[in-house]
Order: C-alpha cells, then sequence, then structure tokens
C-alpha cells in the first residue's frame, strides 16, 4: 500500500499547565507556568522543592474506587489524555475500526510511584509483604492497555521507553502504522508521574533539577523541573478524516529518528542534528519551509546551548528566520510525557496560528542565540513545525507537522 | 466457626471489593460477588494483614465462597506454625 496523509483530529491534555487541552493551550498562550511547590511529596529532605504537577487532578473524578486499585497515577493521567483525545476525535467506534486502531504509548518510569510505596513498607516499615496490584500497576504498559480495554480496541498495541522521548518515538511509530495501512486509526502519546520520593532522590543526585523554575535558553537557568501529564493524540487518514467531516487540528509529516552513540547523559549535536534532518527528509520538506521549532529545550546547563549548535547545523542561515521555543518552562519535564505534550503544543501552535513562548525567560545567552520566543505568545503563519525530543541515553525523536488549512 | 471471624472476612472483603458489607454474607459466592482471580489475590493480601498470617496457596486452593474462605483461614488460624503472626504488622 502506498503512504497514505495522516492527520490530527483529536487531542486530549492532562498536565501542570492544564487539565484539558483547552486549559493546556490557554496557559501555553497566556505564557503561564504551572511550576510551583511539589505538594505530592515531602520535599522536607530535597534540595529542590519545586516541580509541575496537575494539581487539581482528581482521580476519583474519572475513575471508580475498585478502577483505581488497578491504575498508578502515570496510567490514569494517559487515560484521561486518551478518553479526552477520543472524545474530541468524534470517532464512531464500530468493530472494524476497533480491530484496525493501534494504540502507541510512551512512557520513561512506569508505575514508580506505587513501587516506591510497596518499597517504604517493605524496607522501612518492615512489612513482609506488598500490594498484589503493585505488578499490574507498575508496569510500563498499563495505561496502553487500560485504553485497550477501555475503547475496545484490538488493533497493534504497545509502549515505547527512550527517557525522555518516548512518547516522540511512539507518537512516530503510530504516524508509520497509519501511513503505512498497518493501522487505520491510533491512538498515541505518553504519560508519566515521577513524584515519589525515590524518584526525586535520584534527580537530585544527578545534580540537573533547578532549585527554583525552569528558564530554558535564558543565561540563568539553573537546570530542568520534573513535571508529571499525560497527552493523546488520535491519527487517522487523511482520506478517511475528510470523508466523515472530522475537524482537522494539523497534518502529521515526518518522524526522524537517531542515536547518538555518545555518552549516557551528555547530549550531542550530531545526534539531534541527524534527528531533525531525518524529520525533514521523511516529511519531504526542506529546512527553509519550517517556521518553528518546539524545542526539546530542558533548561539544563548543557542541553540548551547543545541543541542551539544542533538547530543551526540544521537549519544554517534560516535560523534567524526560525522561532524556537520550550513549553518546558511552563509543563515542566514530563519525561515520557514530554514528547505528547509538546506535539500538541505545536500542532495547537500551527492550528491557531500563535507560537507559544518560553516562559520565565530573563536573559539572553550568546551560547543560546535562538529566536526563543521570550516569555510572550506571538501571532505567526507557520506551514511547518518540527517537536524535538531528546533522550538521556542519546536517542532522539524529532516529529513533523504540517498546517491544516 | 466464630461469629467474629465471620464478620471480620466479611468486611475485609466487602473493603476490597468496595462493596457495601451488607451485600456480602456467608453464603456468597465470589462469582456472585464479581470476585475474579485478581480480586483473589487482593483479598488475600488483605486478609494477611487483616490477620497478621501468611496463607500459603495450597490453604485457599479451590476456595470460591465466602463460606469456604471463612473455613480455610480457620485452617490456618488453628494450624500452628503458619498462624505464627509474622515479623509485625
Amino acid at each position: 500500500m502506498s503512504a497514505r496523509r495522516v492527520v490530527v483530529t483529536g487531542i486530549g491534555v492532562v498536565s501542570a499547565a492544564g487539565l484539558t487541552a483547552g486549559e493546556f493551550w490557554q496557559a501555553l498562550t497566556e505564557g503561564r507556568s504551572g511550576i510551583g511547590p511539589i505538594r505530592l511529596v515531602d520535599t522536607a529532605t530535597l534540595r529542590f522543592t519545586n516541580g509541575a504537577e496537575a494539581r487539581d487532578f482528581d482521580p476519583a473524578r474519572h475513575f471508580e474506587p475498585k478502577e483505581l486499585d488497578l491504575l498508578d497515577r502515570f496510567a490514569q493521567l494517559g487515560v484521561v489524555a486518551a478518553r479526552e483525545a477520543a472524545r474530541d476525535a468524534g470517532l464512531e467506534w464500530s468493530a472494524a475500526l476497533r480491530e484496525r486502531t493501534a494504540i502507541v504509548t510512551g512512557n520513561c518510569n512506569g508505575g514508580q510511584t506505587t513501587e516506591d510505596e510497596g518499597f517504604v513498607d517493605l524496607y522501612r516499615n518492615n512489612r513482609s509483604r506488598v500490594n498484589p496490584m503493585t505488578i499490574p500497576r507498575t508496569m510500563g504498559n498499563a495505561a496502553a492497555s487500560r485504553i485497550s480495554m477501555e475503547f475496545g480496541i484490538t488493533g497493534p498495541s504497545y509502549t515505547i521507553s527512550t527517557a525522555c522521548a518516548s512518547s516522540s518515538h511512539a507518537i512516530g511509530q503510530a504516524f508509520w502504522l497509519v501511513r503505512h495501512g498497518l493501522a487505520e486509526a491510533a491512538i498515541t502519546g505518553g504519560s508519566e508521574a515521577p513524584f515519589s520520593l525515590g524518584n526525586l532522590k535520584a534527580w537530585e543526585a544527578l545534580r540537573v533539577v533547578s532549585p527554583d523554575t525552569c528558564r530554558p535558553f535564558s543565561k540563568d537557568r539553573r537546570g530542568m523541573i520534573l513535571g508529571e501529564g499525560g497527552a493523546m493524540l488520535l491519527l487517522e487518514p487523511l482520506e478517511a478524516a475528510l470523508a466523515r467531516g472530522a475537524r482537522i487540528h494539523a497534518e502529521i509529516v515526518g518522524l526522524g529518528m537517531s542515536a547518538d552513540a555518545h555518552h549516557i547523559t551528555q547530549p550531542s549535536v550530531e545526534g539531534p542534528a541527524r534527528a531533525m534532518r531525518a524529520a525533514l527528509a521523511d516529511a519531504g520538506i526542506g529546512p527553509e519551509q519550517v517556521g518553528y521549532i518546539n524545542a526539546h529545550g530542558t533548561g539544563t546547563l548543557a542541553n540548551d546551548p547543545v541543541e542551539t549548535s544542533a538547530v543551526r547545523a540544521v537549519f544554517g542561515a534560516h535560523t534567524e528566520r526560525l522561532a524556537v521555543s520550550s513549553t518546558k518552562s511552563m509543563h515542566g519535564h514530563a519525561l515520557g510525557a514530554a514528547g505528547a505534550l509538546e506535539a500538541i503544543a505545536t500542532v495547537l501552535a500551527l492550528q491557531y496560528g500563535l507560537l507559544p513562548p518560553t516562559a520565565n525567560f530573563t536573559a539572553p545567552d550568546p551560547a543560546c542565540d535562538l529566536d526563543v520566543v521570550p516569555n510572550t505568545a506571538r501571532a505567526a503563519q507557520v506551514e511547518y513545525a518540527l517537536s524535538n525530543s531528546f533522550a538521556f541515553g542519546g536517542l532522539n525523536a524529532v516529529l513533523a507537522f504540517r498546517r491544516w488549512e | 466457626m466464630s461469629e467474629e471471624l465471620i464478620q471480620r472476612v466479611i468486611a475485609v472483603i466487602a473493603a476490597a471489593q468496595k462493596l457495601p458489607p451488607e451485600r456480602v454474607t456467608l453464603e456468597s459466592t465470589f462469582e456472585e460477588l464479581g470476585i475474579d482471580s485478581l480480586d483473589g489475590v487482593n483479598i488475600l493480601f488483605a486478609l494477611e494483614n487483616e490477620f497478621n498470617i501468611n496463607i500459603p496457596d495450597d490453604k485457599v486452593e479451590g476456595v470460591r465462597s465466602v463460606r469456604q474462605m471463612v473455613e480455610s483461614l480457620e485452617k490456618v488460624v488453628g494450624s500452628g506454625a503458619e498462624s505464627a503472626p509474622v515479623a509485625q504488622a
């Protein structure tokens, strides 16, 4: 089967910047950051106290108590986002479509909050047993499995784990499945819930978390801010979307992937640059056609100048006409959900002709000399945009989207 | 079969299944209560905590009703070694 054009017809978000896609977009366009004091964990023994929590997310509003026994917070966030994406798309779930729909999710840590609670019982409270729901709650595919059961979707379904690029790899895979006729629709994205004391201690030890906030590309940036969330997209062939009169958010046109083969945590210029080039090639476009990049932009000392160099390596002189913002400044770094949150930010930027800013920006850094859309959203009709995700371990995924008119 | 034991088992099963306690009686079958195999291990976990005991798999094989669960538990509680409280609750 020849390649089909694929469009985004549904989106769903649960994040620190908003509990629905609409709220999320509102916050992003206002440059309003969801970063604040961490409440899910007692931070008394931590060197950082801020995070990007989905504060008012109330699991009891979305699930029966018995269902919650089986769902770690990361899975809850993913399922709620998937429900919103499916509602938004308004697809009729016929038996035939259910069999031909794929679910591809990204996740980095699994249900580590559940695991942490069990280990506190075991190691600190000297209890002899942990909750028997621990295994089903902690498995990384818990959200994908729950989504398949809830919607009765029986097509190819799996979970990809590539640290901070997980959900970009996932969306790219789902895109290719639909493009090449292996699926007639896909629910894809990612979710993450990193707030447990054990996990925050591990991040603290790595010395990459900011003691105040996330200021990507800013001279005084001090690191990343961990975030939680779920973000899902519904993809379908353009022809099917047009036939049923669906509202189209944007077209997904390219996926580029690469590995640095360099260092387990240090970023490289060449790996990300090759992933961006591969995304352009997959989309069949030239660098000068791109108007916006949603950056990986973690706000660490190391990432931002290296990403700047990678963008310059790919876009050359066109870099001066390119807007590059990091929305992690508002929704935090949601690890396995990051790529999906940012893909949705990119899709909405194209749809509404409004580029979300890099929030919390104070002063330019000569090593990050990009147009980072500081603090205030900018109206701009952009035809093509990229969403960058570069993972620890040097695994990169870049998605390319096109405005739908 | 002590009434106290019956009531404690019923309370644990009701809580684990998120059912009102009056829905669960000594004569309820697991099928009636919607208890599947995964619910079953959850209930065993809750009973182990409630009675501060270890319940070996072979003592509860084939248990499909509240009455059978109470009977099996009576044997575990009354059988010496396995009823020895674990280190602490």
